[in-house]
């Protein structure tokens, strides 16, 4: 018989850990990887191309689509890089809900990657309790947005309405008695932010059943421990951000080092590793969770302390009440010009960044003038990280590939726009 | 812009001088303009020299500045039958696949970041008219360049000198046309459908007409000069 030593292995885009549509075409020298060539673009949609054909408003909805799992994050990108060239700063309540939902992102997205991830490598159950808590954190979205995942809830100049001083309730029905329902309904009674708040106050005790799971499984350690090792300086080299960067040893959090939303008035601590291996990745994801809780905390406090307006006062970039449309003919004209025409950017370029709970997503405008951006390139954090797959699983085995995947966090949505 | 970026400007007016024009900008970022002959001068000089440290390129990418700055729909003067349809406005360009470019129509974009330093700033390099445009490639100087000058290439037809693998990355296989650019139709030229005759996927031209929903409308506007602007509440 002969022996196959080197062969090519095609690897997706089909495949349930290829997060996605990963198309991989790896060169194996037996089991251990020679060379891996990542084939995106199979969910290009050309988004950037999208968002110049349309009023500057109309694409904030095309944001959620990217990083499909962490929605509110895009959102804020794309609305700071508008506001930064309009030149409007938001009311700080409209900060402090744009801080509290980003947070709520990042658990968000934290709960797909640690579920996922553990399903990638072989621990099942951490997927569903990550689901569980996710289902919360949706409700919260549907409160403010209407919709679970992609809420078109940011706008230049704040958010579009003020948080909801009721949460939407379980029905009894075939399927859930009156009691039962009753028991689901406990946390529904108050407002969102009591919702949020007693979340807050279960989830740690939900991270810690994540770290029983997983932190000191020998399965998991074999798994991570020493897989994908990237070095401090190698990290900078090849454009990683959040905590692949953190990982590696490197104190580097937009929300300190340039913070934006309501970031610098809030207690966080930012969770680095050492060795930059999947291990240590895991372990400053996990730790982004529990911080993550910290500054939703301090959020819901400041915002039952503090009512205000949501959206700055300028009907030329944000509609006019509605009420003051009914008498008013000036609010009238301008929520119709801004709904049919939107607004005009006066010409300059900006960038904006944020730190989405993947990395640091930038968003770079070109205004020429108009009432549509000339261009917007959106700077996806997972690019760069794919980008560097070749360098991160070259000389592994194949099982390990799966595991670099999932410690990158891909999420194909943002990498091919 | 913060004092920490303008002592930044200023470091690169005196290291660079001549080599580098700062361009203004109204949102307080630093935004400099570079030949490309002098761009792997520059961007190493920028690397690792102290005061500059941008050891990270964050962003890459190509502008395709055709049409800049001219709105589909002329909002300011009517006629006795009222204001022109900006539907009918755009004619369709057809571009002339030997004709030289203007020199300043596409440009390629580096936002470079200073972790050490904390510092960010927009460095740029217009092609020139050559077409195809030409630019060399910075992937010696930071290697995350690999696959955002990939992704350049293939949306704008940018050529990056020295590049080892510059294939399309986000197009499909065997694709035609480079997507970005401002005369690539937003509806692409070709769609595709099964064909049960032939048992395959059959390439077509669009049969999608092109419209427009909402024009691009340019409005001079002095709502937006700081000084005529109210003082937010909370500032």
């Amino acid at each position: 018989m002969p022996e196959f030593q080197q062969f090519t292995l095609n690897f997706g885009p089909q495949h349930p850990a290829a997060h996605g549509v990963l198309r991989l075409v790896l060169d194996m020298d037996g089991e251990v990887i020679r060379k891996a060539d990542p084939h995106i673009g199979l969910l290009h949609r050309g988004t950037e191309k999208l968002a110049e054909t349309k009023p500057y408003n109309q694409s904030i909805g095309y944001m959620d689509r990217l990083d499909y799992v962490s929605m509110m994050c895009n959102e804020h990108g794309y609305v700071l890089a508008i506001e930064k060239l309009l030149g409007i700063t938001p009311p700080l309540r409209a900060r402090y809900i744009r801080t509290m939902f980003d947070e709520i992102t990042r658990i968000l997205n934290h709960l797909l990657w640690i579920g996922s991830h553990g399903l990638d490598i072989g621990a099942m159950t951490v997927f569903l309790y990550a689901f569980r808590e996710r289902e919360d954190l949706m409700d919260c979205y549907e409160a403010v947005s209407g919709t679970r995942m992609h809420a078109t809830y940011y706008r230049p100049g704040g958010v579009y309405r003020d948080l909801p001083d009721a949460m939407p309730k379980y029905e009894a029905s075939r399927w859930h008695s009156a009691a039962e329902v009753k028991r689901m309904n406990t946390s529904r009674e108050g407002t969102l932010l009591d919702f949020i708040e007693a979340f807050t106050e279960r989830f740690p005790a939900c991270v810690d059943d994540y770290e029983a799971l997983l932190t000191d499984n020998r399965i998991w350690k074999q798994r991570t421990v020493n897989i994908g090792v990237v070095s401090p300086e190698q990290a900078m080299q090849l454009g990683f951000t959040g905590p692949m960067l953190r990982g590696s040893g490197v104190a580097w959090d937009l929300r300190k080092k340039q913070p934006y939303g309501a970031y610098a008035d809030l207690d966080f601590d930012i969770p680095v590793g050492v060795n930059g291996d999947c291990y240590d990745r895991y372990l400053v994801r996990i730790e982004e969770l529990r911080q993550s809780n910290r500054i939703i905390r301090q959020c819901v406090e400041w915002l039952r302390a503090n009512p205000g307006p949501v959206i700055v006062d300028d009907y030329k970039v944000a509609p006019p009440p509605r009420e003051k449309m009914k008498g008013d003919m000036e609010a009238l004209i301008h929520h119709f010009k801004l709904f049919t025409e939107g607004y005009s950017v006066p010409a300059g370029e900006a960038y904006a960044a944020v730190e989405h709970p993947k990395g640091e997503f930038g968003v770079y405008l070109v205004a020429d003038g108009s009432n549509k951006p000339f261009r917007v390139k959106v700077r996806a954090p997972g690019f760069a990280h794919l980008a560097a797959l070749d360098e991160m699983v070259r000389g592994h085995m194949l099982p390990d590939v799966v595991a670099v995947i999932g410690t990158q966090d891909i999420v194909f949505g943002e990498i091919d726009r | 812009m913060t004092p920490r970026l303008e002592a930044l400007a200023a470091r690169l007016g005196t290291r660079f001088g001549s080599q580098l024009r700062i361009r203004p900008s109204r949102v307080g970022e630093v935004d400099c303009e570079v030949d490309p002959g002098q761009l792997l001068e520059v961007a190493r000089a920028l690397r690792d020299e102290e005061g500059f440290r941008f050891e990270m390129l964050v962003d890459l990418c190509g502008v395709d500045y055709l049409g800049c700055g001219e709105g589909e729909w002329n909002s300011t003067s009517a006629t006795r039958q009222g204001y022109s349809r900006a539907a009918d406005l755009r004619e369709v360009i057809v571009p002339d696949p030997d004709q030289a470019f203007e020199p300043r129509r596409f440009a390629v974009v580096y936002h470079l970041l200073s972790v050490s330093l904390n510092q960010r700033m927009r460095l740029r390099v217009y092609t020139g008219a050559g077409n195809p445009p030409v630019v060399p490639s910075v992937i010696g100087i930071w290697r995350s360049a690999d696959w955002y000058e990939r992704e350049a290439f293939d949306l704008f037809g940018i050529l990056f000198d020295g590049h080892p693998d510059l294939r399309r990355l986000l197009t499909d296989y065997g694709f035609i046309g480079h997507p970005f650019r401002k005369d690539f139709p937003t509806s692409g030229n070709v769609e595709v459908r099964y064909d049960a005759d032939k048992g395959r996927v059959v390439y077509e031209p669009v049969s999608i007409e092109p419209r427009v929903l909402v024009p691009r409308i340019m409005r001079d506007d002095n709502r937006y000069m700081a000084d005529l602007k109210d003082k937010p509440d909370n500032a």
